[in-house]
């Protein structure tokens, strides 16, 4: 029994005798007002709820590694303004932040820190690999480069470029979004929580 | 011995090792800094780098020399076309190739609005750390203006591979020219900005006055180059000392000081995005006309047009794509001034079509040792100024 699954049924309860509570406030109010009231009550599963808030309050956390580091931040600032899609949030400790973009190549001596950090972000957590070093070795095909960071960390969505702009990073950011929304209230978002 | 002794020793040792980086948002990249810590005072700083080792040294020895021009891009990702700049400029020598005057002055265009974008990024970031959140989206506001003037000439934002062997990738365009001459119209009522957020702001002057001072014998002693050394009173300037690219026929000065504090480096830089706004609007006014690229077939490809009427453009055509410029046995470097100091590139060549070794000089490695001796004796909170201050980039330190 997952935690969500538990919180739905004690709600669900509470829900229905707040739909049961505004019925007979509607009965009572007869029919002068009853209409506007149908109108401003919405109906709709927590999962979506609960997917709805999270997609619109992404953290990221501040892992820059190389030049597309610089589109990151390139996003978050005035021009690009991510804040639009909530992502603007950037976290210098990984406690805090719910979406990693893995920005820029990863080197073998980086990729069991690059592990670390992402273990100790709480759950629910996505992935995002940046650019084409991160997302598959890129240009670099060798001796120090780990060949696409889906090795070390499960990836939620690629970026590609080199470096990708900011308005691909942005579209990534929306992706991911509808992502977590499709995900809402089904198992997969049951799992990533368990 | 006695009990006061063992204390005095046991207090002696008493001291913190802690860890900073590499995943720290202000270390600028991924660099790695063990700090030995007295209460709140840096005692030693250890750096450790590597965090980025990417084998671009290694990987240009299997590769054409026009194949290497974006791995350059990749070292200092702030100054691409610099790098481009110092890696053909070395290249051409060992060819001995004639750069036409029109090819000559879009690379130093390009080369300055470059300087300008970095510096920018310093900036940002450098006031960010130290607490000034408004300079940093300022900033950004102006380097999107270069950016895009990178993406309309060579269809890149930031890795514009746009300076090749030879001369240029594409000739300028006359939107583009305007639209620099709108930038450089605009940015300095922008650089002035900047100075009114910081330079008399008494929080800013508190932070960064007196704080990480290198004398002038520490700074010539430490390899410092570039805007670290100039602010502790060297004046000393590639583009000035061994001229490249015709930079000799540009009026422009080298800003220096004298304390090498974090706040003499700022004042210095901000002067340089001055200075390089002037060279900027030098080269506008007396781009000259001609080619983009050195007319040798051996080395730039044949206009493209020739090749259904010239037998020969279109063997040079393909002498070119199929296996690349041939370069003659030898070795040179040849240094530049990027932004952040002399790069200079070291190539040997054993006469086949691949550089036989690559080597960079770069400045932010050569850096890191004063950088971290320029630490020892401040506080904590100064670590990341003082960091701020030399604008390391970890791709060309850990390449």
């Amino acid at each position: 029994m997952g935690l969500i699954e538990d919180a739905a049924e004690t709600v669900g309860d509470e829900i229905n005798n707040i739909k049961l509570n505004v019925q007979d406030a509607i009965e009572a109010m007869g029919s002068e007002y009853a209409g506007s009231l149908y109108d401003s009550v919405l109906t709709t599963k927590l999962g979506k709820v609960v997917g709805w808030a999270q997609k619109n309050a992404l953290w990221p956390a501040t892992f820059g590694l190389a030049c597309c580091a610089i589109e990151m931040m390139a996003m978050a600032n005035s021009r690009w303004d991510a804040a639009r899609f909530g992502a603007e949030v950037f976290r210098a400790s990984p406690r805090q932040a719910d979406l990693m973009i893995v920005s820029g190549r990863v080197s073998q001596k980086m990729a069991p820190i690059l592990k670390q950090i992402y273990d100790q972000m709480p759950e629910p957590k996505w992935v995002m690999s940046m650019g084409a070093c991160a997302s598959c070795g890129g240009v670099f095909n060798n001796y120090s480069i780990v060949q696409g960071v889906d090795r070390v960390v499960p990836v939620d969505v690629y970026v590609p470029g080199c470096p990708p702009g900011p308005e691909a990073l942005l579209y990534g950011v929306i992706k991911l979004q509808e992502k977590i929304m499709a995900e809402a209230g089904t198992d997969k978002a049951k799992k990533r929580v368990a | 011995m006695s009990i006061t002794d063992q204390g005095l020793l046991e207090r002696e040792k008493d001291t913190m090792t802690l860890n900073m980086g590499p995943q720290h948002p202000s270390t600028h990249g991924v660099f790695r800094v063990i700090l030995e810590m007295d209460g709140e005072v840096v005692r030693t700083a250890e750096p450790e780098i590597g965090y980025l080792h990417t084998g671009i040294e290694k990987t240009s020895e299997n590769k054409r020399y026009v194949h290497v021009i974006p791995m350059t891009d990749r070292l200092d990702y702030l100054n691409p076309p610099g790098n481009n700049l110092a890696f053909c400029l070395a290249t051409e020598k060992l060819l001995s190739v004639e750069i036409p005057e029109r090819a000559q002055t879009l690379r130093v265009i390009m080369c300055e609005l470059a300087r300008i974008a970095s510096h920018l990024v310093w900036l940002g970031t450098h006031a960010l750390d130290i607490g000034a959140m408004t300079v940093f989206l300022y900033c950004w506001r102006e380097r999107e203006m270069v950016l895009d003037l990178n993406e309309e000439i060579s269809g890149v934002r930031m890795m514009t591979s746009y300076i090749r062997i030879g001369g240029v990738a594409k000739d300028a365009t006359r939107p583009w020219l305007d639209g620099i001459q709108n930038f450089i119209d605009y940015f300095p009522a922008k650089v002035d900005e900047y100075e009114k957020l910081l330079t008399n702001n008494p929080i800013w002057i508190d932070r960064t006055q007196g704080v990480g001072e290198m004398s002038r014998e520490d700074a010539i002693n430490w390899s410092m180059s570039g805007p670290a050394l100039r602010a502790s009173g060297v004046k000393w300037d590639i583009r000035k000392s061994q001229p490249y690219s015709g930079y000799e026929k540009y009026n422009f000065d080298i800003p220096t000081r004298t304390n090498g504090d974090i706040y003499d480096r700022y004042r210095v830089r901000i002067e340089e995005m001055r200075q390089s706004r002037e060279i900027v609007k030098q080269a506008i006014e007396k781009l000259p006309t001609g080619d983009f690229k050195a007319p040798d077939n051996k080395v730039s490809l044949p206009p493209r047009d020739t090749l259904h009427t010239s037998m020969e453009a279109l063997i040079h055509h393909f002498k070119l794509v199929s296996e690349g410029i041939s370069v003659p046995k030898g070795e040179t470097y040849v240094p530049i001034e990027g932004p952040r100091g002399e790069v200079g590139f070291y190539i040997v060549s054993d006469g086949s079509n691949v550089p036989y070794r690559v080597k960079l000089r770069a400045p932010s490695f050569l850096a890191i040792p004063g950088m971290c001796q320029m630490m020892s004796g401040c506080y904590i909170a100064d670590v990341v100024g003082i960091i701020g201050s030399i604008d390391i980039v970890m791709g060309e330190v850990d390449r």
